[in-house]
């Protein structure tokens, strides 16, 4: 991450670098995947591989322009924040879709930069940055959800290695993963003090997957189940009992993704309700309640959106990513109950005839909506946060 | 809780055990799995019918009981705790319309039939997706009724549909000119897309120029009732396990956070309780329904709301496990929204209620 420590570059040297950023994509972008969100394919993997989608996804690999802020060092773009943001445009005018992504840009890979050696980095930034490896989250257990501290997958001292066992649940990804980043007990005699941070081939022997069926109808996640999994003492980032705080602060980078992203997206709901609702001479939705529900929500929104570039520009991933994670899951939860109410009941198809796949995808992103004030650590786990770290309002003694 | 009389107690006792033997949540799971058109199992709904539950609000006279709305709104109200699929609200509906607008000759034909369980009615009122009385317009003509109705509550498996046209309300009886087009639901209920092509219609003549808004009124007080049994058993299900699931060393429910919001979710379903049991009552006491249309829309509103925010409080306090298809908590969360939209969803029933009150 870039820091605003940094020199910004002149007005100039952006416009020129707009140019260069609008000739690059201009050359590589293949015309057919205008349009196309391709942000999910890191995650989900081969699911599908066109030969186009394969070819951007080297080309913007090659260029370490899908994770343009990281050190060109180890394959990134080594673009200033500045930089960035003028890319980002570009590729938006291209109507471009950054095929780089996953738990590995969003997550693992900062969170590595900060806390890994340096040979862990040249191993694995690299191949994040070309989307050649995809990472899934080894965090929570069925007896540590919101007490994730209280996870008991262990970890035994083997000398070189580690002999794994225990199980893991909500494993995002976990079917589609080459490598998990996990949380696991090195020490039984301290809690927070006990975990530490480990790397671990999902295709070593011992590691089992199993999705889990959620009220979507999709599985996105698994348990995983580790039985006597050995992991060399190489693959631990930062010192054994240190996991707690890498894996704190990688929640971090979670958390401001999970509020981040589809804020702006999607169909204007205002619009919707026009043409499903009506307006009256005037142009105005007719339904006064809806009407004053959707501009909440818009202006909502917009107070949101400043609020994240407030935090960005004042120093990055925080504690402040609590506030995001807390408003931003909120606002995306009410937009989606707001498209499926301005829909009425054909807002609210599973599958068949009578409804078009995005009402039916509306409905399947409504009901997934609902983990987003889940995981990531609960919205209840959030306010716990600004209430001690950022209020300073003590326990109950 | 309304003071009941000693037969009411006993139906509601009956009512509970039934559905805690018979119809668990498990049984709905089933049904969900095995994804019939219907959307019910029809032995079961023998059963109901078996139990007199069918005829819990037709006269005596043609084979109900004529125990009233109140008592229904209890059978209801238990039977939505676990989600037990059935037509008992729509053919009570249905039911209703005939007995309010029928002749002697309609009544005789059809309420007994009704009554017994063997014939499966309902109301076809809306034409799109969102609740609007004020924009029918299937038309009859020489005693052909043109027009399509969208998400008929139990379309599918109906034999009688009342329908609301331009001018009043129609039998008319599936078969020439009826089609039915399945619509595939987030609650895995039958909301079918009805089409009338020239199918013979018989009129209701009688109950006046409001009996369509009488007729809904019937529908949103017991939808009410429904949505309330699911609420009261959404919430007693999350403080059970608030009491068991143990996070930092303690169980969840001695967090004063969670104790408030819990307070103030019971405090919210115990005010829709009495909206609905004021709402049945009001059917009961009929004659005098001059404030039923306000009555009603409280009671809807009131289900409405407590119901949405209890069905996404469900999942949330339950935590990831909330979120799985294994757990219940998402049936209730996928059966919420079209209750809510049926009838008037809030902000439609809160501008009802302001224009009934003159502002």
């Amino acid at each position: 991450m870039a820091s605003l420590a940094e020199p910004s570059p002149s007005a100039e040297a952006l416009d020129a670098f707009r140019i260069e950023a609008r000739d690059w994509i201009a050359a590589h972008f293949p015309p057919a995947l205008k349009g196309v969100d391709m942000s999910r394919s890191a995650l989900e993997g081969p699911s599908d591989k066109s030969a186009d989608k394969e070819a951007w996804r080297i080309a913007m690999g090659e260029k370490g322009w899908g994770t343009p802020t990281w050190p060109q060092r180890y394959g990134g773009g080594g673009l200033s924040d500045a930089e960035a943001r003028v890319l980002q445009q570009e590729l938006a005018r291209a109507g471009a879709s950054n095929p780089i992504g996953g738990m590995g840009v969003m997550m693992f890979g900062p969170t590595l930069l900060e806390f890994g050696s340096e040979e862990q980095k040249m191993e694995h930034i690299p191949r994040i940055c070309r989307a050649e490896v995809r990472w899934c989250q080894g965090y929570s257990e069925p007896n540590a959800g919101s007490d994730l501290a209280n996870l008991q997958c262990f970890a035994e001292d083997k000398g070189d290695h580690y002999i794994v066992n225990g199980q893991k649940t909500w494993t995002s990804g976990g079917q589609w993963a080459d490598k998990c980043f996990a949380l696991v007990r090195t020490d039984k005699s301290k809690k927070q003090g006990g975990i530490s941070f480990l790397l671990i081939d999902m295709d070593a022997p011992g590691v089992e997957v199993k999705p889990i069926k959620m009220i979507s109808g999709l599985s996105p996640f698994c348990e995983t189940f580790f039985t006597n999994v050995a992991v060399p003492k190489t693959n631990r980032v930062g010192d054994e009992g240190q996991g707690w705080t890498i894996g704190k602060r990688l929640l971090q980078h979670e958390r401001t993704n999970i509020s981040g992203g589809r804020m702006g997206g999607g169909v204007s709901l205002s619009e919707l309700a026009k043409a499903c609702v009506g307006t009256d001479a005037e142009g105005r939705i007719t339904d006064g309640e809806l009407r004053a529900r959707i501009a909440k929500l818009e202006m909502d929104g917009r107070a949101f959106a400043a609020t994240a570039m407030r935090v960005a520009q004042e120093g990055g991933v925080s504690v402040a990513s609590s506030i995001l994670k807390i408003n931003g899951t909120k606002l995306m939860q009410e937009r989606s109950e707001l498209l499926i109410d301005i829909l009425g009941m054909q807002g609210l198809g599973w599958e068949g005839e009578g409804f078009t796949n995005e009402q039916i995808e509306a409905v399947r992103v409504w009901l997934f909506g609902k983990a987003t004030t889940i995981y990531g650590g609960s919205t209840e786990i959030q306010t716990n946060i600004v209430a001690k770290r950022i209020l300073g309002m003590p326990d109950m003694g | 809780m309304a003071k009941l009389s000693e037969e009411q107690e006993m139906l509601r006792d009956m009512a509970q055990n039934w559905v805690r033997g018979e119809s668990p949540v498990g049984a709905w799971r089933k049904q969900r799995d095995a994804d019939t058109v219907a959307g019910y199992d029809s032995a079961v709904y023998g059963e109901m019918a078996a139990m007199g539950w069918t005829g819990i609000t037709v006269a005596e006279a043609h084979g109900g009981s004529d125990f009233g709305w109140m008592s229904l709104g209890l059978v209801v109200e238990e039977c939505a705790k676990t989600l037990t699929a059935s037509p008992l609200v729509a053919c009570a509906i249905a039911a209703r319309a005939i007995a309010l607008g029928g002749t002697d000759e309609q009544k005789a034909k059809y309420l007994p039939a009704i009554a017994s369980g063997e014939l499966v009615a309902t109301i076809a009122v809306d034409e799109g997706p969102r609740h609007d009385p004020a924009t029918i317009t299937s038309k009859v003509a020489d005693g052909k009724i043109n027009g399509t109705k969208a998400f008929v509550a139990e379309g599918d498996s109906a034999g009688l549909f009342v329908v609301a046209a331009t001018d009043g309300l129609y039998l008319v009886e599936d078969g020439a000119g009826v089609t039915k087009s399945r619509r595939q639901m987030v609650d895995h209920r039958s909301h079918a897309e009805v089409r009338f092509d020239g199918a013979a219609a018989d009129k209701l003549t009688g109950g006046g120029d409001g009996l369509l808004d009488r007729v809904l009124d019937h529908a949103r007080i017991l939808t009410a009732a429904e949505m309330l049994g699911m609420s009261q058993q959404a919430f007693d299900q999350t403080l059970e396990y608030l009491k068991q699931r143990v996070q930092f060393d303690r169980i969840l429910a001695s967090f004063q956070a969670l104790q408030h919001r819990m307070a103030d979710l019971f405090g919210d379903i115990e005010l829709t309780r009495s909206a609905v049991e004021a709402g049945l009552g009001a059917l009961d006491s009929m004659g005098d329904n001059g404030d039923l249309g306000q009555i009603a829309a409280i009671a809807k509103a009131r289900a409405n709301d407590s119901l949405h925010r209890m069905s996404r409080e469900m999942v949330q306090l339950h935590g990831g496990i909330g979120m799985t298809d294994e757990f219940d908590a998402g049936f209730y969360l996928k059966r919420a929204r079209p209750l809510e939209a049926a009838w008037g969803n809030s902000s439609f029933l809160r501008d009802r209620f302001a224009r009934l009150g003159g502002y």
